[in-house]
């Protein structure tokens, strides 16, 4: 997994609440077995017209968010579906940070796991966040993982939680599986004194 | 100290937990399928590494599986390549899977628990949000991604952070056709879609009581719409009852050392949980969905919503985008709407109980000219019982269509789905734009008025049917 420090980008902004991982994602784009070439289809079904060109104006296709690394979203981004594909189309688009209010649990989880920071801020960091965008498509966002800083366009900053393994993790481009695997010893006993283990 | 059911069952798989670091979590159950599950099998291989536990690996086919009864179609190359990379990925690392054609294929939340896999007690995860309907056996069952599906694949644990508990009592009793599905559609319009983020809920209270395991599957199994991973409800002697005698439920001493066991999970007196809904269960209607997330549901006979309900804002906004695709006006009830496709199946409410109700509101009548009516049996095994108990005739003597198992409508990847702008009153479990196909507006609904709707080809409060 690629590491993750400091991104410094424009944002991309669809402020609509609850979007979920179907529309992320459609469903008929899950029937692949590799991860690669997902970011074709993000946001397929608000993104393009039905003769497969774009729609003028859904966010993604303004030419002002053209390279942009972070994404504004209204709350509860991400609820719906486990799919992974979710995260892997957002990053396969360029995508390395998503702002909002909430995050689904299984989406915000995935999302770690991929170099995709999820950053939860308040609702009036939110709101400074749309208005300075709306002002200044092109104004610049820096999200600092290791001072869990967000620093708004007009140079005032703001704290984000991040659970501390997964920072730990996403700094050092760690993966969780070795980590578990580190605990073979222990799970070797655990299978040996549990029940439904044995 | 008193514990919870879910501090039991998360105290007795925590492998390792240092300070500041998620707990390492043992599964006892990993349940896949073909969709979720390739990349990780790769990324096994990529490793060198092996599948540490195949015994206690399940796999199926649902998700993209076709299911016209005789040709059997896999909708395109991109699915059979993926049906068959599970095959391959199966017969290399020993795991026991329901192919296509099985005899015990079928969803793989109706297949966990029908062929006794599902316990209490246990942990149970898949790539799969509805991983929550295992849950209604008192046992901690939630989705997860797909590196989580290979973090499991090769340790068999997890990496987790202990969510916080929230109880859902519901008390008294439920009035005639209103069912489990209408008791989940209740709690989410009530909590909301991210109302249970971060939380496992417990389902308590006399009406989740009086509730049979295959209702109680339907309540746990739409948790995830409330925004939280897991739903639990604590084992009693109607779960012992259902797991008794399956395939592969213990059997012998071993049983009545389980069952044991199983009667000491459910939470104790005084325990207590972080935070407490309640709802009456005299109170809940028939629901039915409106918009484009399951948190907007209305008893069905109640007025919409209005514009004017909401303050200008972002929820008044979400409220009038979802109106604009549903084609719906605000201000009045969804009775003698205009519906083209009624569905009934799915993890949800594709189980042998669910058929019988829709059978029992179809038998004697015909659906509605115009209306395509899709019956889809949860496994092969609800099949074969359905057929045996002619459940089979009454819907195709109606009219309906009656389908191989599988998920079908409920994700549209499979060749089962809406046309743009169609109408489907389903009893599956998300209403998001385009989940049954692009362009298509669901209403969730529970099995008997989907069926009371596909017999008017309106959306119709089963208790208004005329008796046969």
């Amino acid at each position: 997994m690629a590491s993750f420090t400091k991104i410094t980008s424009h944002a991309v902004v669809i402020p609509s609440e609850n979007i979920d991982t179907d529309q992320i994602i459609p469903a008929r784009f899950l029937k692949v077995i590799d991860k690669d070439g997902l970011g074709k289809s993000l946001f397929c079904d608000w993104r393009y017209n039905a003769d497969g060109t774009d729609k003028a104006d859904f966010p993604l296709n303004f030419p002002a968010s053209q390279g942009a690394q972070i994404l504004l979203a209204g709350d509860n981004f991400g609820c719906g579906s486990s799919r992974e594909h979710a995260p892997w189309a957002l990053v396969g688009w360029g995508l390395r940070v998503v702002i909002s209010t909430s995050f689904a649990d299984i989406f915000k989880g995935n999302s770690l796991k991929n170099g995709l920071l999820p950053v939860v801020v308040s609702q009036d960091v939110y709101q400074k966040l749309l208005a300075a965008q709306k002002a200044d498509p092109k104004a610049q966002i820096t999200v600092d993982l290791t001072n869990k800083l967000l620093t708004l366009p007009d140079g005032s900053t703001s704290n984000f939680p991040v659970d501390a393994f997964a920072q730990h993790c996403l700094l050092n481009g760690i993966d969780q599986l070795g980590y578990i695997l580190g605990f073979d010893d222990k799970i070797k006993v655990y299978e040996g004194s549990h029940t439904y283990a044995n | 100290m008193a514990k919870t059911l879910f501090e039991k069952i998360w105290n007795e798989h925590v492998v390792v937990e240092e300070p500041g670091r998620p707990a390492v979590l043992y599964v006892d159950l990993h349940l896949i399928h073909e969709v979720t599950s390739p990349q990780a099998f790769s990324g096994l291989r990529a490793r060198g590494l092996k599948v540490r536990r195949a015994d206690k690996t399940v796999a199926t086919m649902d998700h993209s599986t076709p299911t016209l009864p005789k040709a059997l179609q896999v909708i395109d190359d991109q699915a059979r390549a993926q049906l068959s990379q599970l095959e391959k990925n199966c017969a290399e690392f020993g795991i026991r899977l329901f192919a296509l054609g099985n005899e015990k294929n079928g969803i793989v939340h109706v297949v966990g628990p029908e062929r006794g896999f599902t316990q209490p007690g246990m942990t149970i995860v898949c790539g799969d949000s509805h991983t929550s309907t295992h849950g209604a056996f008192g046992s901690l069952a939630f989705g997860i991604g797909t590196s989580e599906v290979e973090h499991v694949l090769a340790s068999q644990c997890l990496l987790q952070s202990k969510p916080k508990t929230m109880e859902v009592r519901i008390d008294g009793t439920l009035s005639p056709l209103v069912t489990a599905k209408d008791i989940i559609l209740a709690v989410i319009a009530k909590i909301g879609t991210g109302g249970g983020t971060g939380y496992v809920l417990e389902y308590t209270g006399s009406a989740i009581r009086a509730l049979d395991m295959e209702a109680r599957m339907t309540v746990c199994n739409m948790s995830i719409e409330a925004g939280a991973r897991a739903g639990l409800i604590a084992p009693d002697e109607k779960t012992f009852e259902y797991v008794k005698g399956r395939e592969f439920a213990p059997s012998g001493a071993a049983w009545d050392a389980a069952v044991e066991r199983w009667k000491k999970l459910p939470t104790d007196a005084g325990a207590s949980y972080d935070t407490l809904v309640t709802l009456d269960a005299n109170k809940i209607e028939p629901m039915i969905t409106y918009g484009t997330h399951p948190g907007m549901a209305v008893p069905v006979t109640q007025a919409l919503p209005a514009a004017a309900d909401f303050s200008a804002g972002s929820e008044r906004q979400a409220f009038e985008k979802a109106m604009i695709y549903m084609g719906l006006e605000g201000g009045r009830s969804l009775v003698g709407q205009k519906v083209d496709v009624v569905f009934v199946g799915s993890c949800t409410n594709g189980r042998i109980s669910d058929l019988r109700l829709a059978a029992s509101v179809l038998k004697g009548r015909h659906v509605a000219a115009g209306v395509r009516a899709l019956i889809v049996p949860g496994s092969q095994e609800v099949k074969r019982q359905a057929e045996a108990e002619g459940l089979d005739r009454i819907f195709t003597d109606a009219g309906a269509e009656w389908r191989e198992a599988g998920c079908s409508m409920c994700i549209a990847m499979n060749g089962d789905q809406l046309s743009p702008g169609q109408y489907a009153v389903s009893t599956s479990n998300r209403n998001f734009e385009g989940r049954q196909g692009k362009g298509g507006r669901t209403f969730l609904a529970s099995p008997a008025t989907a069926a009371a709707s596909a017999v008017t080809g309106k959306v119709t409060d089963v208790r208004t049917l005329a008796a046969v």
